[in-house]
């Protein structure tokens, strides 16, 4: 196995499109290394990343956030302006593992390990961000929701890297929340997920809103029909009983060890109600 | 009737200083099972089965060994068939014929993991590349994984030809049925009869592994000479012994075992797995040969106990009293005989004093890993499901759940259903205790529910060994033989303490080696407090008799005109007040000079161990909207009989609760229709993290054993027996619906409570 660090994405992307084995870009290695020890995984090349400057700062930039790809959750958390706009997905990323992993795992990773499960992607849905990608052509952007297609598989080419996230402007009464399902209370991964993100005018009615589910299909799904069931409304229960029963439609989960279709369903719509009635709180003070 | 001992007081008993390992342990300097390492040293890998059930056809290992740097192979090959015979090791039975199939797969494999090559190789890259180079032909089989699937007459046979002992007429049919038992008192038919009220139900579990933190780790190093050491990861060095000298045909004197520290056990480390492999490949090589097995192989190829169905019928009158009480157990034992369907049929009505019972138990072989024993083995299965039939009975009844056990309660005089009558137990002041507790009057809040379940166990002796030396400066060096789990070491050297009547931190207590101590079985069956206190107990009552005796070597007098006074030895009788009195360390500066080291040995077999009643007290809350259950506030209580160290009496208290919590809640093994685990690993075999539990409150309760110079009953166990129940009575008032399966993990409460609401 060979091992790269460059210092320009433009150098990492020409490694791994030139690579003719498997080829793996490495972030915080919390899912890489565990795949390639437990033999899963066996790459002829890996490319770290963490050696360019973009993928591993926060900035603010047209308004909103600019994510470095390889930032970890405790960066994340540590940044207080990032964590006063988004606290959602701050929360979502801290989610991910222990404190351990938090000093490594990144959001970039999250997303490129390709889990219907992963915390943070809900949250970056709802959060409408848009990845900034690089590869052997260039760089061009893609909406978080779009990135994944199924277990493992990606909408990126042979040699493109996750560069970094945009967080778009923030509007004034919004809030964003993420919450997961777990059997126990840490250490887990997510039975369901669901982040919702939504923006308030004048009035309190909702103007604006995104609802994401993670782990209740085979991708992390931007449900349009419950986000449409709170615009317009003032989040009051008979528009939180229309997402929910949106978020359930949207639906479409597999029986397995950690948990049946009958279940995820109605979680789904249990969470999605909750997660609503904290973005709607965090929306009321901001 | 045995006389109550009066709890007296100690000086170091009962008292709660700080264990002689703490600090190797907390900076790390303690050596566990994969912490050794040896000059040379070869890494060991097994090749597992991808399969649960198929016949090896053939195995060839000439690719792994053209390899460089692959030094040794072995594979069924290399170890002599052993005959099918029955001998008693721990708290279970073993077959020598299926320990050997169980260490390596012989005509089939049996469950998805079984073992089938195992090399030695220069690195863990090349070892692995190796196991990839072992071609192996199969010829796949129907497998069976659930117990009732097992015992259907068309299902697929794990082991050919196996006849059901215990029918009779024997069957003529092969069945994966290895044995039928029985335990019967009075007439349950009577019982029934009398009964005012009668509760049929049907419980099923799930298998669930110890989950002990350290995996399986052994260094095993043969010499040219044949001569072997041995070091690992165990409950039982001399069990360990036994089973490597058996399997590859030595003299029990050229293996000396050596016990590692040990990162949990709790009856899963009272098997071989990897150490005859270790050893086969360093006979081969003559290079010490490490091994340890990932948590992938731990679960998939190591422990668990059984999943059961569990069958309960009880009859009571309206006043309380239980008439009668049946049960059937059909118990999982995994792919070789040995389940522990037999203690569980003999614990499951033991809390109670009753006039009729009747218990059959089935011990059922399907494609899974050999069952291991696990704290109380047996007991929680068959006791959550009589304990949760008791809660019923309290409830319908409309009596409180306490007032019930005490009218049924087994005490002092009591014949159990399994046969003997108890001494004093302590049922009785452990449900006291609950009734007068904090927890049990205090208050609940929304979605909450209390509920309660009593716990028995045997607890056991046997033979034991404790050498106590006195040093030259009056210090002793105390060598124990039961490696220690819990805290032994400390509890040991404050029992030395009080019989000698010196400081406790004058006692260095370690755990001996298989070829520097007498014989001693495993650390198992709560017995290493209880048995090794014994021994320590004889073997510091030697050494005062020694002591004595050269005393009176000195002063010139016979042997008993010299006593042991409280720490002192002085002159009696005639003689008192003509010598001044010596202290140990007097005799202990003297020594060489009057007759050489004085050496204290107690060899024995430890009798008069005594069972332990507990009662624990279980708060769960459900998220009404997800069925997930959380536990609130939990308390154990416990018969200790006397705790020497109050302190590992909680952890011990407080460990059976967490396991049991894990058990209750969420810790189950997921088969695919493959017949292949899924949930290998701590992710998805969820064991309780830290903060799923709230802090374990504990009452000891103390009703010696009148056995023991110290009143030590044994209290590892029985901790882990009534949480499920308790739990599940708990749960049962939270949601407004009883359950009857284990885990009650979200998914399975949420539809029982939606299911409850349709109705
Ligand atoms: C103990 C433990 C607990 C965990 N708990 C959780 C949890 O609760 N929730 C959860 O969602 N996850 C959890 N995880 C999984 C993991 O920590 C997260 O998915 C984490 O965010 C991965 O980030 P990373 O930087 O470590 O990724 P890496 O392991 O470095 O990479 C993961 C994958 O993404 C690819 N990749 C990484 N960065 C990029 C990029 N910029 N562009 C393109 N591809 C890229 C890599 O090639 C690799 O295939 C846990 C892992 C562990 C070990």
């Amino acid at each position: 196995m060979r091992y790269e660090s460059p210092d320009t994405l433009e150098a990492a992307a020409k490694l791994l499109a030139s690579e003719s084995g498997e080829a793996r870009i490495l972030a915080g290695g919390t899912d890489l290394l565990v795949q390639i020890r437990s033999e899963v995984l066996s790459p002829a090349l890996v490319v770290d990343i963490k050696k360019v400057a973009e993928t591993r700062t926060i900035k603010e930039e047209a308004g909103g956030f600019r994510i470095g790809a390889a930032v970890t959750g405790a960066e994340l958390k540590e940044h207080s302006a990032l964590k006063k706009v988004w606290p959602g997905l701050v929360e979502a990323a801290n989610l991910i593992g222990s404190t351990q992993v938090q000093g490594r795992a990144s959001l970039g990773g999250n997303l490129c390990n390709g889990s219907p499960a992963a915390d943070s992607v809900p949250a970056m849905i709802a959060a409408g961000a848009v990845a900034s990608i690089v590869g052997p052509n260039g760089r061009r952007d893609l909406k978080v929701e779009d990135i994944m297609l199924a277990p493992r598989k990606l909408a990126l080419q042979k040699g493109e890297i996750i560069a970094s996230f945009l967080l778009p402007k923030r509007a004034p009464h919004s809030g964003d929340a993420y919450l997961r399902f777990i059997p126990r209370t840490e250490m887990d991964i997510a039975v369901v997920g669901c982040g919702v993100s939504l923006t308030l005018d004048g009035s309190g009615t909702c103007a604006a809103a995104r609802v994401s589910l993670g782990a209740v299909a085979a991708r992390p799904l931007l449900v349009e029909d419950a986000a449409k069931a709170l615009i317009g409304s003032k989040i009051d229960d008979a528009a939180l009983e229309k997402m929910a029963a949106a978020a359930r439609a949207a639906c479409k989960p597999i029986d397995d060890k950690r948990g049946t279709i009958e279940f995820r369903t109605d979680v789904a719509g249990v969470l999605a109600k909750r997660t609503a009635l904290i973005a709607l709180e965090r929306a009321r003070k901001g | 009737m045995q006389e109550r001992v009066k709890i007296p007081k100690f000086d170091v008993v009962g008292t709660r200083p700080v264990r002689p390992d703490g600090a190797d342990k907390v900076t790390g300097r303690a050596k566990y099972g994969a912490d050794h390492n040896v000059a040379g040293q070869l890494v060991g890998k097994v090749l597992r089965s991808p399969y649960p059930h198929a016949r090896i056809k053939s195995i060839d290992t000439s690719a792994a060994l053209a390899l460089t740097g692959v030094k040794a192979v072995v594979t069924r090959d290399d170890f002599k068939d052993q005959s099918s015979e029955f001998v008693p090791a721990g708290e279970m039975l073993v077959n020598y014929r299926d320990v050997l199939r169980n260490v390596m797969a012989r005509e089939k494999v049996l469950f998805e993991g079984h073992p089938v090559a195992a090399v030695a190789a220069t690195s863990e890259a090349i070892a692995r590349a190796a196991l990839r180079a072992i071609k192996v032909e199969y010829e796949i089989l129907p497998h069976v994984i659930d117990v009732v699937e097992a015992m259907k007459p068309d299902a697929p046979i794990v082991e050919d030809g196996m006849i059901t002992v215990g029918v009779t007429p024997p069957p003529t049919k092969p069945s994966n049925v290895a044995k039928r038992v029985e335990f019967v008192l009075g007439d349950v038919e009577k019982g029934f009869k009398e009964a005012d009220l009668v509760i049929e139900r049907e419980f099923n579990t799930k298998p669930v592994h110890q989950g002990y933190i350290e995996p399986h780790a052994c260094v095993g190093s043969v010499s040219e000479d044949g001569t072997a050491e041995l070091w690992t990861t165990t409950q039982g060095h001399w069990i360990a012994r036994a089973h490597c000298a058996r399997l590859l045909g030595w003299d029990m004197t050229k293996l000396r075992v050596t016990s590692s520290e040990i990162g949990g056990g709790f009856g899963g480390k009272t098997v071989v797995y990897l150490e005859p492999l270790a050893l086969a490949l360093s006979a081969k090589t003559h290079r010490p040969v490490k091994m340890a097995m990932s948590r992938e192989e731990v679960f998939k190829a190591s422990g668990p106990t059984s999943g059961a169905n569990v069958w309960v019928k009880m009859g009571v009158k309206k006043d309380g009293t239980i008439t009668a009480g049946e049960a059937i157990l059909k118990y999982q034992a995994g792919c070789f005989q040995g389940s522990p369907v037999q203690p569980g049929c003999m614990c499951a009505f033991a809390p109670y004093d009753l006039a009729n019972v009747k218990v059959v138990g089935f011990d059922v072989l399907s494609n899974r890993p050999k069952v291991a024993a696990y704290r109380a083995p047996g007991g929680p299965i068959s006791e959550y499901a009589v304990e949760s039939v008791v809660d019923e009975i309290a409830e319908k009844l409309g009596m409180c759940p306490i007032e019930l056990r005490l009218k049924n309660a087994a005490k002092e005089g009591t014949k159990a259903a399994y046969g003997p009558k108890f001494g004093p137990v302590g049922m009785v002041e452990c449900l006291e205790a609950a009734k007068s507790s904090p927890h049990w009057n205090g208050p609940l809040g929304k979605n909450q529910g209390r509920g309660i379940a009593a716990g028995f166990w045997f607890n056991i002796g046997g033979e034991t060994t404790v050498n106590l030396q006195l040093n030259e400066d009056g210090t002793l060096t105390l060598m124990a033989g039961t490696p220690d789990i819990g805290g032994l070491r400390a509890s040991l050297a404050m029992m030395a303490a009080e019989e000698l009547k010196i400081p406790y931190e004058k006692v260095r207590p370690i755990i001996g080696d298989t070829s520097t101590l007498g014989y001693n079985f495993v650390t198992g069956g709560s017995r290493s407090t209880f048995s090794s206190g014994l021994a320590t107990v004889e073997a510091a009552r030697s050494i005062i008799k020694q002591a004595c005796g050269r005393a009176a070597k000195l002063w010139e007098i016979p042997e008993d005109a010299v006593t042991w006074d409280n720490g002192e030895i002085k002159p009696a009788g005639d003689n008192a007040g003509k010598f001044k009195p010596m202290k140990l360390s007097d005799i202990a500066k003297v020594a060489g000079k009057t007759g050489g080291s004085i050496v204290g040995v107690g060899a024995i077999s430890a009798q008069g161990a005594a069972p332990s009643f507990g009662v624990h007290i279980a708060d769960s809350e459900v998220d009404p909207d997800t069925g997930k259950l959380t536990i609130t506030r939990y308390t154990v209580i416990q018969d200790a009989g006397i705790a020497i160290h109050p302190a590992y009496v909680e952890g011990q208290f407080q460990g059976g609760a967490a396991q049991g919590i894990g058990w209750a809640l969420n810790e189950e093994y997921i088969y695919g229709a493959d017949g292949k685990l899924q949930n290998a690993g701590f992710l998805d075999y969820r064991i309780p993290v830290a903060s799923d539990l709230p802090m374990i409150e504990t009452i000891i309760v103390e009703v010696p054993n009148p056995r023991h110079p110290y009143g030590v009953r044994g209290i590892g166990e029985t901790a882990i027996v009534p949480p499920m129940a308790a739990i599940n009575a708990s749960a049962a008032r939270a949601t407004g619906v009883r359950m009857f399966e284990l885990p009650l993990s979200p998914p399975k409460v949420l539809k029982a409570m939606k299911e409850a609401k349709k109705a």
